[in-house]
C-alpha cells in the first residue's frame, strides 16, 4: 500500500515535469513551425519599405537597432546605479544591518512591479518633463524596469563572494573605495550574467515601451525620436488582418525568441563559470 | 596623496549612500505620482462606487472598475489552479527524487520559461490555446465561444508563473535541514511519506508566499493576457467569456482620448491599484520567505 | 596576568644578512614594538578578549598558541584594526605600535594596516597577474614609476623564492599557481608595502609540509627585519621557529615567555596541560 502510493506519485511528478518541458518545447516549435516559412534575410537586414503592413517588401531591422538602442542605453543607466548600490550594501554598510535589509527589501518589491505600471509611471513623469514618445522616454522606462533586476541577480552573486578577499585587500592598505575597484574584476562574470538577465527582460517586454518609446518605420538618429522595438513590431504586425504580415510577426518573434535562447544560455554559461571560480 | 586617497574614498562612499536612498525613495515616488496622477478621478466619484460598479462608460464620465477588477481576478485565480499542483509536484520531484543530472537538466528549462517575453507567451496563445478553446473544449460546455477568453489567458499566465512558483518552492524545500528528512526516511517512512509528513509541512508557510508572490505578478501581467482574453468590457460569467483585465485596459487606452474628462485619471487609478495590491501582496510574501531563509540560516 | 617584565627580552640581533636584500626595505626603526595595555574586546557582548597586557618584543618571531576559540584571531586582528569592518566589535584599552596608540582617536587606519603585514590562513591572490598581485600594494601607496614598480616586484618575488619559479609567467593569473606558491606570493604581496610587522594567521595550515617549510624558513629569515606574530596551530611549529611564546586560553594570556623556558619549564598547570595534549 505504502509502496503503491509511492509508486503513483511518483508517476505523477515525472508527469508534471514532462509536461513543463512539453510546454517550453511546445512553446519554442510553435513560434518557429508558423514563423520560419516567412523568416528571410530581408528580415533583419531591411527596414519596413512602403506597403510594408499591406504583405510589401521589407524587415524588421527598425525593431531590431531600436530594441538593441534601448537595451544599450537603459543599460549604462541602470549599470550606473546597481553596481554601486551593490557594492554598497555588501561592503559599505556591516553584515546585518537595518538599513541593507531595507534596500533589499524595496529592491524585491520593485522587481515585482508589474512592468505596465513602469510603463505608465514612466509615461507619467515624461508628461511631467515634457518629453514625447522617444528613444530616451523608451530608455529610462526599460531602465526603471530592469535596474531591480540587474540588483538582485547581482546582489545574489555577490553575497556568496566570502570575505577572505576583501580582508585581503583591506589589509594591503587599501582604502574601502580601491577594495571594491579590485572585488569587481573578480566578480566580473557574476556582473556579466546580472547583466545577460536584465538584457532579457529588458528586450523583450512590450508593455513598457507602449506608450514610452513610439514607435517608427526608421532607425531613431536622435535620443528624442521615436524608436521602434521588436515586441512592438510583432505586436502591430500581429494585429494585422493581412495574412503575411502575420506571417512576418511569427518570423519577428522567431528573432526575439533566438536572441533570448542566446542571452540565457550565455548569463548559464557565466554563472557556471562563476561557481568553478572559487566563491 | 593620501588625502585624495581618503577624499576619493569619501566621495564614493556618499554617492553611493546616495544611491541607495534613492532606490528606497524610488518606490515612493512612483506610488506617490500615480497616486497624484489618479486623484482627481477619486475626487469626482465615490472610492466604492468606482471599485464596486460594472458601469464602464468613459464617454459619459461612468467609470466603474468592477468588469476590469474581476476580469484581473479570474484570469489570475486559473493560472494560479493551474500553475499550483504542475509547480508543486515538479519542484518535489526535482528536490527529492530526480537525480543530478536530471536536475542539473531542469534548471535552464525554468529558467528559460521564465526568460521567454510575454509577447512570445501570447503568440503561441493565440496560435495554440486559442483555437483549442474555441474548437475543442468550449463546444463541450457552452454553444460557442472565440477561444479569446478567460480560459485562454489562465492557461497563459500558469505557464508564465509556472517558473517563479518553482524556483521559490525549491528555495522554500531547500532551506528545511537534511537531518529533519533523514531522521523521517531513517525510521523507514517513504519517500512520499517523508514529503507528505516532513517537507510540505514544514514548507507550508513558504508555498503560501510563493503563491501570493505569484498571484502578484499574474495580476500585473499585461501583454501575453491582453493578446488572448478577448478584452470586452463585461462581467465575465463563465470561464469561456471574455474579459478584460487592469493591466490590459491600461494597455489598449493609455496615451489616448486623453483630453476625456478624468479619462486619463481613471486609467492612472487602474495602474495606482494594480501598484497598491502588488505591492502589498509582494511586500507580505517577501517578508514570509525572508523570515523562512533566516530561520534556517541561524538554526 | 603575566607580567610585562619578564616579556620583555630584548633580542640583539639588529644586523641585516646582505642577500637579497631589497633597496626600499631599508627603514630601521629603533623603538618598533608593540605593547598591548588593558586591551578588551567584546564580540556581541561576548567578552573575547579579557584585560590583555603584554609587550612585544621587535625582531623577532612571537607564537600566539592555545585552543581554538580562545580569542588568538580575534587579537591579530585588533592589532591591525580589521575589527573596524564589524560593528558588533567593541574594543577598549590601548594598542601601542611603534609608541602610538593605534585606537587613538587621530589615527589613519591605512596608515596603521600599511604597518602590517597580514598573511591569512588561506591565500588568497588578488584577481590579476602576479606581477599585478605584487605591484597592486606599492601602486595604491603611491609609487607610480614603472621602473621603481617593477624593480620593488622583482626584488620581493626573489626575496620569496618565486622569481625563478614564475619569471617567464608573471604576467599570468595569479589563481593557476599551486597554493604553496600562492600563499609566498601573498607574503610578497604583503611585504612590497613595506610593513614594519608580519602578522601570520595560522598561515601554513592550508599548507603541505613542503611548503611550510618554505614559508618558515621565510619567516626566519624575515625576523633580521621585520616583527613577526603567528598565530599558529600546531606547538610543533611554535617550537621550532618562535622566540617568544604567549599561551592563551579562553581569550586570557596564561603564561608567555621565551621558547626554551615556556616549552621546557612551564609555570603554570593549565600551561603544563595544554602542552601534555590533555586539551586542545
Amino acid at each position: 500500500m505504502k509502496q503503491l502510493e509511492e509508486k503513483i506519485f511518483k508517476i505523477i511528478m515525472i508527469c508534471s515535469a514532462m509536461i513543463i518541458l512539453g510546454v517550453l518545447v511546445y512553446i519554442i516549435a510553435t513560434v518557429f513551425y508558423r514563423g520560419l516559412p516567412a523568416l528571410t534575410l530581408d528580415m533583419i537586414t531591411k527596414l519596413p519599405g512602403g506597403g510594408f503592413y499591406l504583405g510589401k517588401e521589407g524587415g524588421v531591422l527598425n525593431a531590431i537597432v531600436g530594441s538593441i538602442y534601448i537595451i544599450i542605453g537603459s543599460l549604462a543607466i541602470s549599470m550606473f546605479i546597481s553596481v554601486p548600490l551593490v557594492m554598497y550594501i555588501n561592503f559599505y554598510l556591516p553584515a546585518k544591518s537595518v538599513f541593507s535589509s531595507l534596500i533589499r527589501f524595496s529592491l524585491d518589491i520593485l522587481f515585482g512591479i508589474p512592468s505596465i505600471v513602469y510603463g505608465a509611471f514612466g509615461f507619467a513623469l515624461m508628461i511631467f518633463l515634457g518629453v514625447r514618445a522617444s528613444l530616451l522616454g523608451g530608455i529610462l522606462t526599460v531602465a526603471m524596469l530592469i535596474m531591480p533586476i540587474m540588483m538582485r541577480s547581482f546582489d545574489e552573486i555577490t553575497r556568496l563572494l566570502s570575505r577572505e578577499l576583501p580582508d585581503a585587500l583591506l589589509s594591503l592598505g587599501a582604502t574601502k573605495y580601491e577594495m571594491v575597484k579590485v572585488i569587481l574584476r573578480q566578480l566580473m562574470p557574476g556582473l556579466v550574467t546580472a547583466i545577460l538577465l536584465a538584457i532579457g527582460r529588458g528586450i523583450g517586454d512590450a508593455a513598457t515601451v507602449l506608450f514610452t518609446a513610439g514607435y517608427t518605420d526608421n532607425i531613431p538618429n536622435s535620443l528624442n525620436q521615436p524608436a521602434a522595438t521588436l515586441p512592438l513590431s510583432i505586436f502591430f504586425q500581429l494585429g494585422s488582418p493581412v495574412e503575411e504580415v502575420q506571417n512576418r510577426a511569427y518570423a519577428s518573434a522567431i528573432i526575439l525568441t533566438v536572441i533570448i535562447l542566446i542571452l540565457s544560455f550565455s548569463a548559464r554559461y557565466f554563472s557556471s563559470k562563476f561557481s568553478k571560480n572559487k566563491i | 596623496m593620501r588625502r585624495l586617497r581618503a577624499a576619493k574614498d569619501k566621495i564614493a562612499r556618499y554617492l553611493m549612500l546616495g544611491i541607495a536612498i534613492f532606490t528606497i525613495l524610488f518606490l515612493l515616488v512612483i506610488g506617490l505620482s500615480l497616486f497624484f496622477k489618479a486623484l482627481p478621478i477619486m475626487r469626482a466619484k465615490n472610492l466604492w462606487v468606482l471599485l464596486s460598479s460594472a458601469n464602464w462608460k468613459p464617454f459619459k464620465g461612468d467609470f466603474g472598475f468592477l468588469p476590469f477588477i474581476l476580469s484581473t481576478f479570474y484570469v489570475s485565480l486559473i493560472a494560479i489552479i493551474i500553475a499550483l499542483p504542475f509547480s508543486i509536484l515538479t519542484s518535489i520531484y526535482l528536490n527529492s527524487y530526480a537525480s543530478k543530472n536530471v536536475r542539473r537538466f531542469f534548471e535552464p528549462v525554468v529558467d528559460l520559461l521564465s526568460g521567454i517575453p510575454p509577447i512570445i507567451y501570447g503568440v503561441w496563445g493565440t496560435l495554440t490555446i486559442v483555437p483549442l478553446i474555441a474548437n475543442k473544449i468550449a463546444p463541450r460546455f457552452v454553444e460557442f465561444s472565440t477561444g479569446y477568453t478567460v480560459l485562454a489567458g489562465g492557461i497563459v499566465l500558469a505557464v508564465m508563473i509556472i517558473p517563479l512558483l518553482i524556483s521559490i518552492t525549491l528555495e522554500v524545500f531547500r532551506s528545511i535541514p537534511k537531518e529533519m528528512t533523514d531522521a523521517s526516511l531513517s525510521m523507514g517512512a517513504t519517500k512520499w511519506q517523508t514529503v507528505k509528513k516532513v517537507i510540505l509541512r514544514k514548507s507550508i508557510s513558504g508555498i503560501i508566499a510563493a503563491t501570493v508572490l505569484a498571484l502578484s505578478r499574474a495580476f500585473g501581467e499585461t501583454m501575453a493576457v491582453l493578446m488572448v482574453c478577448g478584452n470586452i468590457t463585461q462581467l465575465p460569467h463563465s470561464i469561456f467569456d471574455a474579459c478584460y483585465p487592469l493591466p490590459a485596459l491600461i494597455a489598449n487606452n493609455y496615451g489616448e482620448m486623453l483630453s476625456m474628462p478624468n479619462y486619463e485619471s481613471a486609467l492612472m487609478f487602474s495602474a495606482f491599484l494594480l501598484f497598491i495590491i502588488v505591492v502589498l501582496f509582494n511586500g507580505i510574501s517577501r517578508f514570509t520567505l525572508n523570515q523562512i531563509e533566516r530561520r534556517y540560516q541561524f538554526s | 596576568m603575566i607580567s610585562t617584565n619578564q616579556f620583555l627580552a630584548k633580542s640583539d640581533h639588529n644586523s641585516f644578512i646582505g642577500m637579497n636584500e631589497p633597496i626600499i626595505l631599508k627603514k630601521l626603526v629603533t623603538n618598533q614594538s608593540i605593547r598591548i595595555e588593558n586591551l578588551d574586546v567584546y564580540i556581541e557582548n561576548q567578552h573575547i578578549l579579557k584585560d590583555m597586557n603584554l609587550t612585544i618584543p621587535e625582531k623577532s618571531i612571537t607564537c600566539i598558541i592555545g585552543p581554538s576559540g580562545c580569542g588568538k584571531s580575534t587579537f591579530l586582528k585588533t592589532l591591525n584594526r580589521m575589527h573596524d569592518e564589524s560593528p558588533e566589535v567593541k574594543i577598549s584599552g590601548k594598542v601601542f605600535v611603534d609608541d602610538e596608540n593605534i585606537y587613538g582617536p587621530h589615527v589613519n587606519v591605512i596608515d596603521t594596516r600599511k604597518k602590517m603585514g597580514l598573511l591569512a590562513q588561506r591565500p588568497c591572490p588578488l584577481p590579476m597577474s602576479i606581477f599585478e598581485n605584487v605591484a597592486y600594494g606599492p601602486r595604491i601607496h603611491g609609487i607610480k614609476k614603472r621602473k621603481a614598480v617593477n624593480q620593488t616586484v622583482i626584488q620581493y618575488l626573489q626575496y620569496v623564492g618565486l622569481w625563478d619559479e614564475v619569471r617567464d609567467r608573471v604576467r599570468t593569473s595569479a589563481t593557476r599557481l599551486s597554493i604553496g606558491q600562492q600563499q609566498r606570493l601573498c607574503l610578497a604581496r604583503g611585504l612590497a608595502i613595506e610593513p614594519e610587522y608580519i602578522l601570520g594567521d595560522e598561515a601554513t595550515s592550508a599548507l603541505d609540509p613542503l611548503s611550510t617549510k618554505k614559508i618558515e624558513e621565510l619567516f626566519v629569515k624575515l625576523k633580521e627585519k621585520y616583527t613577526i606574530i603567528l598565530v599558529t596551530h600546531t606547538l610543533r611549529q611554535a617550537k621550532r621557529i618562535a622566540d617568544h611564546i604567549i599561551f592563551m586560553y579562553l581569550g586570557k594570556i596564561i603564561e608567555a615567555g621565551p621558547t626554551e623556558e615556556f616549552f621546557n619549564n612551564p609555570k603554570k598547570q593549565l600551561t603544563r596541560d595544554y602542552l601534555s595534549g590533555s586539551f586542545s
